[in-house]
């Protein structure tokens, strides 16, 4: 899962001139590629901005687990079960890595949780999209999943080490369950029914374009990717990404024998990739700002969860307190 | 006769720890904290894939062309042999954690027993799944005793879970005319150590919190063994299998 849009705060890259001293040295070390660490010096903006992106990308993982926990209890078979239920519990694991890194950055784990349950803080557009039939769960799986991982595969080289390290066992995890969600597809086309496999191709009309929109706005609208790039927390824009999605994904899609909702979508022997049509930003931008089909349901559930586990949680305080008293008297 | 009393033994084993795992799969997204998802998601994975080893073998022994899936998801709850205590809805986490907890300490002693069996195939699921069920009793235990003996909140909600809960442990300790054979037989576990070993188990975790243990409970009318369920068992398997029952030609 991932992080879009990302504030950095910054109007003005600044010149290794224009620096302080600190700040250059923070920057030559970007530079050449030295990992900061977390109890290096940093530029606050480059903190905050990467409490913004690393939080956003947790909060992703925990809102992922809920059009798939959807689908949990109907899975149509014990194997199909079996593989959803790990996939969603290796999401909450990633959750857990992300607010660990998140919190080497001196940020605290329930304030920013509490931003997601107010509407302050974002996560990945993607599951403000219903899932509608079991054909979504392969197609999250591949679709989501495989933008996530274009996303992530590169954020393996971010600079912020703990971000970096958490990536690299995240995407261990997430090309397995991938492949999955793809395998869950191709069975559906190859041995399934005429009604299964019209369930396929209407699961990735409904999330082709969404599952593009992951990687956030185009190059053009996105003022904030030049400093995430000059801190090579980013490290390669938005578009670039996105047509590398769509250029590998393409030939898996043909393998299907389905076709993507695009009429604009041809092989460009020129460039050597894909041509795809316009994406409709103005939907993007809305499910952004809360108005997406499914933002209020998913955003109210997770409040609901919190809120109805806080007698949970201080019960399990106040017994190890106890537990504590009794052991120290 | 040998063969049908160890089918419906394998469909009480499977059905249980089937019908469990869709419980818990009913809390994703909605539990107390991260970890909690995280745990209650693991449980219920290994008991669905517990569920996959029992039936499988229950399906062998059939020999009627049903593998395990057509048991799982095309058998309507007459024919289900789950224990009731484990199709109750989930509640509260009190009653959620307070009915794994029941669960785990006699699925642990159920499972000790069989992976003594004298049918390897038995003793060998048993002995991957006590591994697990360790876990899973030594998770449910800790959450009854912190949520016993957390605030007057917590204790409050445990103290209301136990009596809804309590009249479904008579299974626990009962067992049917062939289920005594085929323990007699070093098969099978025998219900009356279950039964107590059971208790004794329910009786530390409670006695650590000063929860109330209840008499013991009576029987009353229903019997998951012979697929007399509650009311609740019916909805449960109508969303479990309405896949596979709206499209059953369909490959998965």
């Amino acid at each position: 899962m991932y992080a879009q849009l990302v504030e950095t705060g910054v109007k003005h890259i600044k010149s290794l001139e224009e620096m302080s001293p600190e700040e250059r040295a923070f920057q030559e070390k970007i530079d050449a590629e030295i990992k900061i660490e977390a109890k290096n010096w940093m530029p606050d903006a480059y903190r905050q901005t990467l409490i913004r992106q690393i939080s956003q990308h947790a909060h992703s993982e925990i809102v992922g687990m809920l059009p798939e926990g959807n689908w949990v209890t109907r899975a149509p078979s014990l194997k199909r079960k079996l593989q959803l239920m790990a996939k969603i519990q290796d999401e909450a694991g990633h959750g857990l890595y992300l607010y660990s890194a998140m919190e080497t950055l001196g940020a605290d784990r329930d304030e920013e949780i509490a931003k997601l349950h107010s509407g302050k803080a974002k996560y990945s557009s993607i599951f403000n999209y219903p899932t509608l039939s079991w054909a979504d769960m392969g197609a999250v799986g591949w679709l989501v999943d495989g933008a996530a991982i274009v996303n992530q595969v590169v954020l393996q080289r971010t600079s912020y080490g703990p971000y970096s390290r958490a990536m690299i066992r995240i995407c261990k995890e997430e090309s397995f369950h991938q492949r999955q969600g793809y395998e869950l597809l191709l069975t559906m086309m190859r041995h399934g029914t005429q009604a299964q496999k019209d369930m396929v191709q209407d699961a990735i009309n409904r999330l082709w374009w969404p599952a593009l929109m992951m990687f956030g706005p185009s190059d053009e609208h996105s003022p904030n990717s030049a400093q995430s790039m000059a801190w090579k927390i980013k490290r390669q824009t938005n578009d670039e990404l996105r047509q590398r999605f769509i250029d590998q994904t393409i030939p898996q899609l043909e393998l299907l024998g389905c076709t993507a909702p695009d009429p604009d979508l041809k092989w460009n022997e020129a460039r050597g990739h894909y041509d795809f049509g316009e994406i409709q930003w103005d939907e993007f931008y809305e499910v952004i700002k809360g108005n997406g089909p499914c933002n209020q349901e998913r955003v109210a559930t997770r409040r609901q969860a919190i809120e109805d586990g806080a007698w949970v949680r201080e019960a399990a305080v106040a017994y190890a307190r106890k537990q504590q008293n009794k052991n120290a008297a | 006769m040998h063969n049908q009393a160890l089918i419906q033994y394998l469909l009480l084993l499977g059905d249980s720890a089937l019908i469990q795992g869709q419980r818990l799969c009913q809390w994703c997204g909605h539990a107390p904290a991260l970890e909690e998802e995280l745990a209650l998601m693991n449980v219920g994975l290994d008991l669905v894939g517990q569920a996959r080893n029992w039936l499988e073998y229950a399906a062998e022994l059939s020999d009627d062309g049903l593998d395990a899936d057509a048991l799982a998801f095309r058998r309507d709850e007459r024919a289900y042999r789950n224990l009731l205590l484990v199709e109750q809805p989930n509640g509260d986490f009190a009653v959620t954690m307070l009915k794994q907890f029941f669960y785990d300490a006699w699925h642990f002693a159920v499972l000790q027993e069989l992976s003594q069996s004298q049918d390897p195939r038995i003793a060998g699921i048993a002995a991957k799944a006590l591994k697990e069920v360790t876990y899973h009793l030594r998770r449910s235990g800790e959450w009854v005793q912190r949520l016993g003996g957390g605030t007057e909140e917590s204790r409050r909600r445990m103290l209301a879970a136990i009596p809804l809960l309590w009249r479904f442990t008579v299974e626990l300790a009962a067992g049917s005319e062939a289920e005594l054979r085929l323990a007699e037989a070093g098969i099978g576990a025998d219900p009356a150590q279950v039964g107590a070993a059971w208790l004794k188990q329910v009786s530390a975790i409670f006695a650590s919190v000063e929860l109330p243990l209840p008499n013991a409970a009576n029987h009353f009318y229903l019997s998951g063994r012979t697929g007399l369920h509650s009311e609740h068992l019916g909805l449960l398997l109508a969303e479990m299998q309405f896949l596979p029952r709206a499209y059953p030609d369909a490959t998965w």
